[in-house]
């Protein structure tokens, strides 16, 4: 066996296996980086930019650059902290997030993230952008204001489900979330409650009908400690299966 | 490029026809995506729901991806957009030239609004990204084909021509006149190359580099690789060249060659980013145009340094025209020998060009959006490590290199490495394609030797009274008359062409808004910073622009400017901000004086919001405003 390689995170030395990037190397380690689009079972793909750290000096999204020895790795300053909190503001402003009304709101990973990064301000002027829901489907509900395009259904379904029941269209601020069906509704889709698609979505775009507030509000996941402490219970996370790159 | 069908769509068998015909050219692969939906496209105006359905299908594709890939490109559009698509530039030099009026008086006479079909299905009006006319301008786009030199006279002969629905293969050629406007010639444009000579020069290059070899080592003929030794030789007269990638980041030629050839794989892509899409920049149009033979050299040449086997053009939307004289030339190659297996009769150098057309989308020039888009995706920039020298087209080792560096290599391989280092400076060998525009007597194409002053370019175009020139278009950077005597070099003031004078007429916060609404329409939207950035500078220019700007703008520019520069996924988002920091920095009264005097002011115009009101009322008097009028 080689001796164990690290890196240094934050100043401390920390181990990593070949293959890994910074971000999965940090988590596996017990070291937090926030992150939002990022996912344990997918392939890093790096679009969110919440985990952008200083990495061997340059800016780069750990969850996707490859972790080299001895490499220098800032995550935990205030600068960084201050892009994350607007990231997460900006991401805010885009969509039409209404955390009292959401049934999302405590599982939610943008809203967790807003209060353990400290985001007490809109900080921008929000867009209000007008998006109908999909409430075709007898048992999902598609509610497009809260998608926040981190592509995890449209991988999951993809990769995971084999079916392709999510892709995203249009370019820039009008980038969307699309449904594969000649509607375009997700009721003439083959979907499952029992898909990965449906578990995966960070925040409350895609729900199951019916169960709701099954979790009063202040018992849900994040009600009870932050996300920087809960994302390293899932750690050790094992590195994305080694999808080919094609 | 027929007059389609009306808005209906063609139905029934002719469509199955043609979809096959287009599929079938294409190779019924998915890769070959965008082509297709390109020119089935072409044939019927627009793509109907049951062709995106068909060709899913056919290509094993979810209609949802399809779709996708529709909504990603400016040009594919899946609502009809009428018999006749008129499409406006929007860069700035477009708009100094009139082009807003000119769209104005268009519409009004046609009786229709911008961005909607009339209501006949005849007849559709919007703006466009920079469509590489500047020098001519303001240029326009119908049914894809460019046209230059917009003015009301032209104007109205293209009303009359669409009114009475003149298919436009039969307008008047003169329409279509696109001229080079040369104004100065160096190495690169004055010296005359016939089709292949440079390639020729490279394999004499290559078998004396052989002879040599020969004569020295007598275990040459015993086995040394002597497929080897012949592009050695020429890639070496390349790294003594010095050349640097045209395109903007000046990349080292010989580096990226050497580094794609080293990757072991079976086949090995040679691909030209003819993506020319920066606003102000249009010298590859010219060189594609008027030099082509020198570019299929250049790419044959790089070939064969490289050892690839196939090579692709990547032709930009709104350089659709020079498509089919670019595959005449071609045909003409093959029939040389210059093209096919064999080349110039050299065993085991196979190599042909095909060609890619863009479907208007700018992020495409970066080079691996543009693999992307080559693949039939969303032009979305891959994460890198790897780089396309390793895993490129199809994930095999592939050179990307700008229209202009292929031409320097051709050039190169005929007269060497070392006489092309002498030219130049030290760091910057050879010359540069200048894309001159702008407020000046002569715009047009100035090639110089790098090292040229900003003064100098400005004295030879009859530039007057100069207040600006955008250097490298709106990701490059703005210069003043305090830095007119710098220079046009890597070391100094890099540039991929674009060289945009502005005159003491012109109101610099208007140049950056309208750089800001080009990188918010063309920002791909894959990452936050970028998607949501670029949006929020726009909501920010334009309200400033509506007089309702504060202090608190010019404090949420300073928060998205080093957000974008520190976390957006690409250059795009890197970059643009540039024209905003540039601007205030240089000019930062012409953002002041629009500004309140306030601390804040919001956006939301409670007069505007009583429109409504006025309208239901029949009022229009002093008293039906809250704020008096001017």
């Amino acid at each position: 066996m080689n001796p164990q390689q690290t890196f240094l995170l934050d100043g401390d030395e920390v181990p990593f296996e070949p293959g890994q990037t910074v971000l999965q190397a940090a988590l596996a380690a017990g070291r937090y980086i926030p992150h939002l689009c990022y996912h344990p079972e997918f392939k890093p793909h790096g679009s969110c930019k919440v985990c952008t750290a200083r990495i061997g000096g340059r800016m780069m999204a750990a969850c996707t650059t490859p972790v080299r020895a001895g490499v220098e790795v800032e995550s935990n300053t205030e600068e960084l902290n201050g892009l994350r909190r607007t990231l997460v503001q900006m991401l805010f402003a885009e969509g039409n997030h209404f955390c009292p009304s959401c049934e999302a709101s405590g599982d939610c990973v943008l809203q967790a993230l807003g209060y353990d990064l400290g985001v007490l301000t809109a900080g921008f002027r929000h867009m209000f952008p007008v998006r109908p829901v999909d409430a075709s489907h007898p048992d999902i509900l598609l509610d497009f204001n809260r998608c926040v395009l981190c592509e995890l259904c449209v991988r999951a379904s993809s990769e995971v489900d084999g079916k392709g029941v999510f892709a995203l269209s249009g370019r820039g601020i009008t980038k969307h979330l699309v449904v594969n069906s000649e509607s375009g509704l997700l009721a003439d889709t083959d979907i499952a409650l029992e898909d990965k698609a449906m578990q995966v979505c960070p925040v409350g775009a895609i729900l199951k009908k019916r169960v709701g507030f099954s979790v009063p509000i202040g018992q849900r996941r994040f009600d009870q400690r932050p996300i920087s402490d809960q994302a390293l219970e899932d750690a050790p996370r094992p590195p994305a299966t080694e999808k080919d790159r094609d | 490029m027929a007059l389609f069908e009306g808005a209906s769509g063609p139905a029934g068998k002719e469509t199955d026809q043609l979809l096959a015909e287009v599929l079938e050219r294409w190779g019924t692969s998915p890769l070959n995506l965008v082509q297709v939906l390109r020119e089935l496209q072409e044939r019927f105006g627009w793509l109907p729901p049951g062709v995106l359905a068909e060709v899913a299908q056919r290509l094993g594709l979810t209609l949802a991806a399809v779709r996708g890939v529709v909504g990603f490109y400016a040009f594919l559009h899946t609502e009809p957009v009428g018999a006749y698509r008129v499409l406006f530039s929007d860069n700035i030099t477009d708009r100094m030239q009139g082009s807003d009026a000119l769209l104005e008086g268009f519409c009004h006479d046609l009786w229709i609004e911008p961005g909607k079909l009339s209501e006949d299905g005849l007849v559709s009006v919007d703006r466009t990204s920079c469509t590489g006319l500047c020098d001519q301008g303001p240029g326009l786009l119908i049914n894809g084909r460019a046209i230059a030199r917009a003015d009301r006279e032209r104007l109205a002969t293209i009303r009359e021509l669409i009114l009475q629905r003149v298919p436009l293969g039969q307008w008047p050629g003169e329409l279509f006149d696109i001229q080079d406007n040369v104004r100065r010639r160096d190495v690169l444009l004055g010296t005359l190359v016939h089709p292949g000579e440079a390639v020729r020069a490279a394999l004499e290059r290559a078998e004396a580099g052989e002879r040599e070899m020969a004569a020295n080592e007598r275990s040459w003929r015993e086995g040394i690789p002597q497929e080897t030794i012949g592009p050695d030789t020429v890639l070496r007269e390349i790294e003594r060249s010095g050349l640097r990638g045209r395109g903007g980041a000046g990349f080292t030629t010989a580096a990226k060659w050497s580094a794609c050839r080293a990757a072991p794989a079976p086949l090995r892509y040679v691909v030209c980013n003819a993506d020319e899409g920066e606003p102000g920049t249009f010298k590859d149009r010219v060189l594609l145009s008027s030099h082509a033979d020198l570019l299929f050299d250049g790419m044959t040449v790089a070939a064969y340094c490289v050892g690839a086997q196939q090579g692709f053009i990547y032709l930009r939307g709104e350089y659709r025209y020079l498509l089919e004289p670019l595959e005449a030339l071609l045909v003409e190659r093959r029939r040389a020998g210059l093209l096919g297996n064999s080349v110039l009769g050299r065993r085991g150098f196979d190599f042909d060009i095909g060609i890619h057309v863009g479907a208007g989308s700018y992020v495409c020039g970066e080079e691996s959006a543009l693999l992307e888009s080559m693949e039939g995706k969303r032009a979305i920039p891959r994460n890198r490590p790897p780089f396309p020298v390793t895993h490129g087209y199809r994930g095999l080792p592939t050179v990307v290199n700008n229209v202009e560096t292929l031409c320097a290599a051709a050039l190169i391989a005929l007269r060497g490495g070392e006489w092309y280092r002498s030219i130049g400076t030290a760091r910057s060998s050879g010359t540069k394609l200048l894309s001159v525009a702008g407020d000046c007597a002569r715009p047009g194409i100035y090639e110089y030797p790098f090292g040229v002053s900003v003064g100098e370019v400005l004295e030879a175009c009859g530039a007057r009274n100069t207040l600006a020139v955008q250097v490298s278009g709106p990701s490059g950077h703005c210069v003043d008359a305090s830095e007119f005597h710098r220079r046009i070099a890597f070391e100094d003031l890099p540039t991929a062409g674009a060289f945009t004078v502005f005159d003491d007429r012109r109101d610099m916060f208007e140049v950056a808004r309208n750089y800001i609404e080009f990188f918010a329409h063309e920002s791909c939207g894959f990452c936050t910073p970028c998607r949501v950035g670029t949006s929020m500078l726009k909501g920010v220019m334009n309200k400033i622009h509506g007089g309702r700007g504060s202090l608190h703008e010019l404090e949420e520019m300073a928060r998205l400017n080093p957000m974008l520069q520190m976390s957006a996924h690409c250059g795009l988002g890197h970059t643009a901000c540039n024209t905003v920091l540039d601007t205030l920095k240089r000019f930062r009264p012409a953002y002041e004086r629009r500004l309140q005097a306030l601390r804040f002011a919001p956006d939301f115009d409670l007069d505007a919001a009583l429109a409504a009101a006025r309208r239901a009322t029949g009022r229009d008097d002093a008293g039906a405003y809250l704020e008096p009028r001017e």
